[in-house]
């Protein structure tokens, strides 16, 4: 059975015309990890809130259609099975600090707290949360003091430390450095492989090249399609879509270096290994940079 | 234009922790960007130059004249600044009273004001939507907002902190054109990223803080060329320059373009 089905999933914010998500199906299998890609304003948050259970549940307007994780409806589990389910990491970190916290360290505790988890436990998943994301030295400090990347790490460490079958991140990188971009990234590939199921919205085409079994573009609330990064960044029509292909997928286009699939590469690794074999083969690629 | 040095510059929020550590540097004409890893002090730096905190140590003078001798008034027409999170920034319920805001406060005339405040509607392609309350508005608008915001205030120097948070491609070129715009009218741009590509396509200088120190200060190549520097603070080269380098090639490219340029 699928982990995560969408079927015919609508959604309309109250007061607004057009609908935020359009008749949108699909399902993923346990440990696959997903990326959600599509311009500003395409429906990435939208679904994400969906995911995590808080369309319809937090979030009124109409809705249609429903989410089945592990096969039970979103919709109709109580937020207590909810929470422990699926994790969602917010778009503005500032969104989900509690506001009833005096440390980042009871931020990061506040939901296994809720979950009655024991002390001890709670605990060693808080410490070994924030240390994973560099920010237990930070354990007790205000959390609105926190500089936008490390409140940004707290709100990751929040959903890690509450171990959900199912993880949704609403753009989670967006202020952290390159190196904490590529931890939290090599972080998510890890509890892929554990059989976590993972949902990432992200702008940064290279690491959702780099990170996602398959990729899901969405735009004017429409699935358009879901694919492996290779298919999906060899599409010609992406700019209709206003999204644009890994800058790798640019290059290898503009010189028409494929792979043996015929498509294009996507990420650094692979773009390097075919034009490391066009230049034995001598295939008169990028010579001029000897 | 404006001339900012500053002069051994020492903060602390508290005093037993030091997050500034003597800052000595002096901006230019060139647009310049701020990188470092997480916490390094970025964000603090850049509210010390706009006045909204008080150094514990050394100076900032704006055209040779110590800042905190200038009224708060004053600073606000020399100095716009767009904050990390709109969130900290925007507080009325309608984009235009948002964006007319600025400009009423630091006294500037209507005429010029409603001059002022459409053409930076316009830079942030927000003509239109003057009466939306920017809490129904997605994160990558409000932060448009938040930039429209302060480039109606038209003072020559504009610090953007972190501006391409939650941007698509398209949003991304939109701040590019902006800044190049204010570079154009002779305005000094100072912005914090951690978008190495965006760093790479748009800005001449690129400053490398590190817990507090400036690590390293120089043109936009010679910063993405140093490998170990870039290393030693957290941070990476742009994605072209990596490729480039695990390729082999000698020089140093950033962007796709200029690889092209030499088929
Ligand atoms: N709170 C809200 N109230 C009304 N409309 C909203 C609200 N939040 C989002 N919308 C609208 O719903 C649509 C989908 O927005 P959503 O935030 O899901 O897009 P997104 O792909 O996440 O965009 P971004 O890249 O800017 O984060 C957009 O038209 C947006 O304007
Ligand atoms: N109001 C405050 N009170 C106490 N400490 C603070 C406050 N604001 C920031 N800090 C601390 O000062 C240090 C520098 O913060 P700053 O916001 O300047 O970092 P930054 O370089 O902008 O980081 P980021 O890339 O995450 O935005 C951090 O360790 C942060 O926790
Ligand atoms: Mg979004
Ligand atoms: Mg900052």
């Amino acid at each position: 059975m699928a982990h995560v089905t969408a079927l015919h999933l609508k959604y309309k914010y109250p007061g607004s015309d057009t609908l935020a998500l359009h008749d949108i199906s699909f399902s993923v299998e346990r440990g696959e990890c997903i990326g959600i890609i599509g311009e500003n304003g395409s429906g990435k948050s939208s679904l994400c809130q969906a995911l995590a259970g808080l369309i319809p549940g937090f979030y009124k307007g109409a809705y249609g259609g429903k989410v089945l994780l592990d096969g039970q409806e979103a919709a109709h589990m109580d937020a207590d099975t909810l929470c422990r389910k699926v994790g969602l990491v917010f778009q503005n970190p500032f969104n989900q600090v509690t506001g009833a916290k005096l440390t980042a360290y009871e931020e990061v505790a506040f939901g296994l707290e809720n979950i009655g988890v024991p002390r001890e436990e709670m605990h060693a998943r808080v410490r070994e949360a924030m240390e994973l994301l560099h920010i237990y030295e930070y354990r007790e400090h205000y959390p609105f003091d926190l500089s936008g990347g490390q409140m940004q790490r707290m709100a990751i460490a929040g959903v890690f430390a509450m171990r959900p079958e199912i993880i949704v991140l609403d753009e989670p990188v967006s202020q952290l450095d390159p190196q904490g971009r590529k931890e939290v990234f090599e972080a998510i590939r890890t509890l892929s492989g554990h059989g976590i199921t993972i949902f990432l919205a992200e702008h940064n085409m290279e690491q959702i090249a780099a990170f996602c079994d398959r990729v899901a573009l969405l735009h004017e609330g429409r699935l358009i399609c879901m694919d492996t990064p290779a298919r999906l960044f060899s599409r010609d029509d992406l700019e209709t879509y206003g999204v644009e292909a890994p800058v790798f997928t640019k290059l290898a286009r503009v010189l028409q270096v494929r792979g043996q699939d015929g498509l294009f590469p996507v990420t650094l690794e692979e773009t390097k290994r075919l034009f490391m074999e066009k230049r034995q083969t001598g295939a008169g690629v990028l010579e001029w940079l000897e | 234009m404006a001339r900012i040095e500053i002069e051994d510059l020492y903060f602390s929020y508290r005093p037993e922790e030091e997050i500034l550590k003597g800052v000595r540097l002096t901006l230019d004409q060139r647009p310049t960007a701020i990188i470092g890893q997480n916490g390094a002090g970025k964000t603090t730096f850049v509210k010390l130059l706009k006045g909204l905190l008080r150094p514990t140590g050394g100076r900032i003078l704006l055209d040779g004249q110590d800042i905190a001798g200038l009224s708060a008034a004053k600073l606000a027409s020399r100095i716009g600044m767009v904050f990390q999170n709109p969130n900290d920034q925007i507080f009325k319920n309608t984009v235009m009273a948002e964006v007319s805001f600025g400009p009423r406060q630091i006294g500037m005339p209507e005429d010029k004001m409603r001059i002022c405040c459409q053409k930076a509607l316009e830079a942030a392609r927000l003509t239109g939507l003057e009466e939306k309350n920017p809490y129904d508005m997605g994160l990558s608008a409000r932060k448009m907002v938040a930039i429209a915001s302060i480039l109606a205030m038209d003072t020559d120097t504009v610090i953007f902190d972190e501006p391409t948070i939650a941007q698509d491609h398209v949003g991304k070129e939109r701040i590019r054109q902006i800044i190049r715009g204010l570079a154009g009218e002779g305005k000094s741009v100072i912005a914090i990223l951690h978008d190495m590509d965006f760093v790479a396509d748009v800005f001449e200088r690129v400053i490398v803080f590190m817990e507090g120190r400036i690590l390293m200060d120089g043109s936009v190549r010679e910063v993405f060329a140093d490998r170990d520097m870039l290393e030693r603070a957290y941070l990476e080269q742009p994605n072209v320059t990596r490729l480039c380098h695990e390729l082999g090639y000698r020089g140093v490219y950033l962007k796709v373009e200029e690889l092209l340029h030499e088929t």
